[in-house]
């Protein structure tokens, strides 16, 4: 019999980091105001005290650096956990994230690996304003040699941290910012998480809804309102953006013939525009209606609540999106 | 700061891991007195006792009605600071960013900049708006999420507000160099620029890459660091061994620190590192030593990583409380004229509370503006989709 107990996404990215830090020595943590402070989320809450400053590094106020450092510290053999604020920032480093840690491996010949891991909050919904809200999880998902995942679940977030830091390759994992009040009951015995595999959240007949991240519960509570019409969706949680889960999503699809992606990010150049594109190359002829799409507003996100309600994708856009795939075709 | 030592002392070795996040109390005492002592080469004019000094580089007579004026400035500052802070937490704006402890500082240099010259502010730069002649009431819009900023920044010569770390210094290097470009360099006429930033940006390569070309191209560029000891919880100490207007050296530039509560000094230094600037004898770093008093934004708790100790230690080298008693004991200012001033604040916070309760709501379609500078077809359709879209639903909820 598994015992099991109610934890929060926050508090379990916390446990996920506790668990590695106390397996692993090589471990360790660095990023702004993780320490003294425990990170701007509070998800690093109280492990300075627990692990010391050594392995608990509060850097200076340099993202470049610390994830140029992180790829260094990965050479010589540790296996870092950067924190970086937002996606937003982690601007300040893409050149050692796009330049450094995704080609160093190809680029030696294989002689070096990089097992980097990267955590940063992502998405809006906080009116935080354009400069903390974007998703740009989708232009990491195009660059060969990271690895990308967007855990959506508790479990994910508990899971994937451990998955990611034994993964040889620099992993980037993106937290939603809207996910870390979020709570469910896990299992007290965990058993280990994969970084591959998309997972069918809701198994449904009429409709595949895809989706990932801070959308997910949305997707969830649209499949429920469209239920009540009698439309059954079927919602997958992407969980790994790169590389992606091809098979669940073509498998899903054929079997319902319809398919709405649902995506944070902006429509055009998007994670949702490359998943259309595929079921366009791998389903085409399974399918009874176009794909539709449920992006964010081609804007930067507005800092007043009702616009940036507005602008990014809500139940009822899902809903609305659902009802015209659904209607449409044969 | 004044210890040279300090900044090589290594971690000792091996602290207990239970025990390290808490200082002992030698540190917080260390601590207290290295972040309250600006050192030997502070600059100063007004002692925290209201007591005014000479310096033999950086002196300036100033008027009665001058430090009256600075006085009022930095009270009304701080009253519409706190005002936009209470709103905050009424809900009516989405997030406050305290200027309180940095009054002096800001006044200092917002009042050294002539009309003529270019500011370009980080976020808390609300005094330097001000004597930009920037209306609080444009300042709690923006926080408020009525608009983004609804001042001019050509006009007042005060460019937006910047939320990412250091991005504006090297905004600001690129407009002091267009300056010298277009020949507003050179004499007694000559223009300058002055860019804000805090200890925390310092470690910023933006930073670091705006101190080298405003170098080597003897930018018109005054780089005013507000050291206020925190960059949300990381002590200055996190970012820097050696004081930070030291690192001008490295650079090739003159730096300066001057006492951040000391309006005078700071008035004083920038005045001085504007005209440099004026005369083609950029770039000048100047830090201000100062402190924030507050937390540093609405959603954070500072005492979740600072004692008070340090704040009270602060407390009594406030700005606005030196000048108070400088101009009543040598009877520049009377009870009376305080009394006016206090009450011009107090009216002043009601005329900024109402107008931000008052604030209208804007159109949700305003979300599609000024994405680009001329309409665009692909965003005028997905305006029109949106409208017709929002039409809808009953009520236009979304
Ligand atoms: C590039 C970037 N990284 C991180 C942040 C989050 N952040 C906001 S303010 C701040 C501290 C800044 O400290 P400092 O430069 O000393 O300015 P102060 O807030 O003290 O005025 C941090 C880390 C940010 N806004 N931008
Ligand atoms: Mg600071």
């Amino acid at each position: 019999m598994t015992t099991t107990r109610k934890t929060t996404y926050r508090e379990a990215v916390r446990e996920a980091l506790r668990d590695a830090l106390s397996r692993d020595e090589r471990v360790f943590l660095m990023g702004e105001d993780i320490g003294r402070y425990g990170g701007c989320y509070a998800v690093s809450l109280g492990l300075l005290e627990e692990f010391g400053p050594e392995r608990i590094r509060d850097t200076p106020l340099s993202e470049s650096a610390f994830v140029g450092a992180g790829i260094g510290a990965a050479l010589v053999g540790m296996r870092p956990v950067v924190e970086i604020m937002t996606v937003n920032f982690s601007l300040l480093a893409l050149d050692q994230i796009v330049n450094n840690a995704a080609t160093m491996p190809h680029m030696s010949g294989g002689q070096f690996s990089i097992p980097l891991v990267i955590r940063m909050t992502t998405g809006a919904g906080r009116q935080l304003a354009a400069q903390h809200s974007h998703s740009l999880e989708g232009w990491y998902a195009h660059i060969p040699g990271l690895r990308v995942v967007a855990p959506a679940t508790v479990a994910d977030a508990r899971g994937m941290l451990w998955t990611a830091l034994c993964d040889p390759d620099p992993v980037l994992i993106f937290e939603h910012a809207s996910l870390y009040n979020t709570a469910a009951t896990l299992a007290e015995q965990l058993a280990p998480v994969d970084i591959d595999h998309a997972a069918v959240r809701r198994a449904g007949t009429d409709v595949t809804v895809i989706t990932y991240g801070g959308t997910l519960a949305k997707s969830l509570e649209a499949a429920e309102e469209v239920a009540a019409a009698g439309v059954d969706a079927e919602v997958i949680d992407l969980r790994a953006l790169r590389p992606l889960d091809d098979a669940t999503i073509m498998d899903s699809v054929r079997r319902t013939h319809r398919a709405v992606v649902v995506d944070e990010g902006w429509r055009s150049g998007s994670l949702a525009a490359e998943i259309s594109a595929r079921i366009t190359e791998q389903a085409f002829y399974d399918l009874d209606a176009p794909v539709e799409r449920v992006c964010t507003v081609e804007t930067p996100i507005p800092y007043a609540q009702h616009l940036e309600r507005a602008a990014l994708p809500q139940q009822s856009d899902i809903v609305a999106a659902v009802r015209r795939v659904v209607a449409g075709g044969g | 700061m004044s210890s040279p030592e300090r900044w090589t002392q290594p971690q000792p070795a091996g602290t207990p891991a239970a025990t390290a996040a808490r200082p002992t109390s030698e540190q917080v005492i260390a601590g207290l007195r290295a972040t309250s002592e600006g050192g030997p080469e502070l600059v100063q004019l007004l002692t925290p006792e209201g007591e005014r000094v000479h310096h033999p580089e950086f002196d300036v007579d100033f008027s009665d009605e001058e430090l009256r004026g600075l006085y009022r400035d930095m009270v009304l500052v701080r009253r519409a600071d706190r005002e936009a802070n209470a709103l905050q937490r009424q809900g009516q704006l989405g997030l406050w960013v305290p200027l309180l402890g940095q009054e002096a500082a800001q006044i200092g240099a917002g009042r050294a900049l002539r009309p003529e010259d270019m500011a370009f502010p980080g976020y808390r730069e609300h005094g330097v708006a001000w004597c930009r002649g920037i209306s609080p009431k444009d300042i709690m819009g923006m926080w408020r999420g009525t608009d983004h900023g609804s001042w001019d920044p050509v006009e007042r010569r005060f460019h937006l507000y910047t939320i990412v770390i250091g991005n504006q210094c090297l905004n600001a290097t690129g407009y002091a160099m267009g300056q010298r470009f277009e020949g507003k360099v050179g004499d007694d006429n000559g223009e300058a620029t002055m860019v804000f930033f805090g200890d925390g940006a310092t470690s910023q390569g933006d930073v670091h890459e705006a101190f080298v070309w405003a170098s080597v191209y003897d930018a018109p560029l005054v780089f005013f660091c507000q050291n206020n000891q925190w960059a949300i919880s990381e002590p200055t100490e996190r970012q820097t061994r050696l004081p930070l207007y030291q690192r001008a050296r490295g650079y090739g530039f003159p730096g300066i620190r001057v006492d951040g509560n000391d309006v005078l000094a700071s008035l004083a230094v920038s005045r001085w590192a504007l005209e440099e600037c004026r005369h083609g004898n950029g770039p000048v770093l100047i830090e201000a030593f100062t402190y924030r008093m507050d937390a540093h934004t609405t959603s954070d708790d500072a005492t979740r990583y600072r004692h008070s100790d340090e704040l009270e230690a602060w407390k009594l080298k406030d700005p606005i409380e030196r000048v108070r008693v400088h101009l009543s004991r040598n009877g520049i200012a009377d009870h009376d004229w305080f009394d006016a001033v206090q009450a011009e604040a107090d009216e002043l916070a009601a005329e900024l509370r109402e107008h931000v309760y008052n604030l209208p709501d804007p159109p949700t379609e305003r979300m599609f503006d000024h994405v680009y500078a001329e309409a665009n077809p692909v965003l005028a359709a997905q305006r029109d989709e949106f409208l017709s879209y929002m039409s809808t639903f009953a009520g236009g909820e979304h």
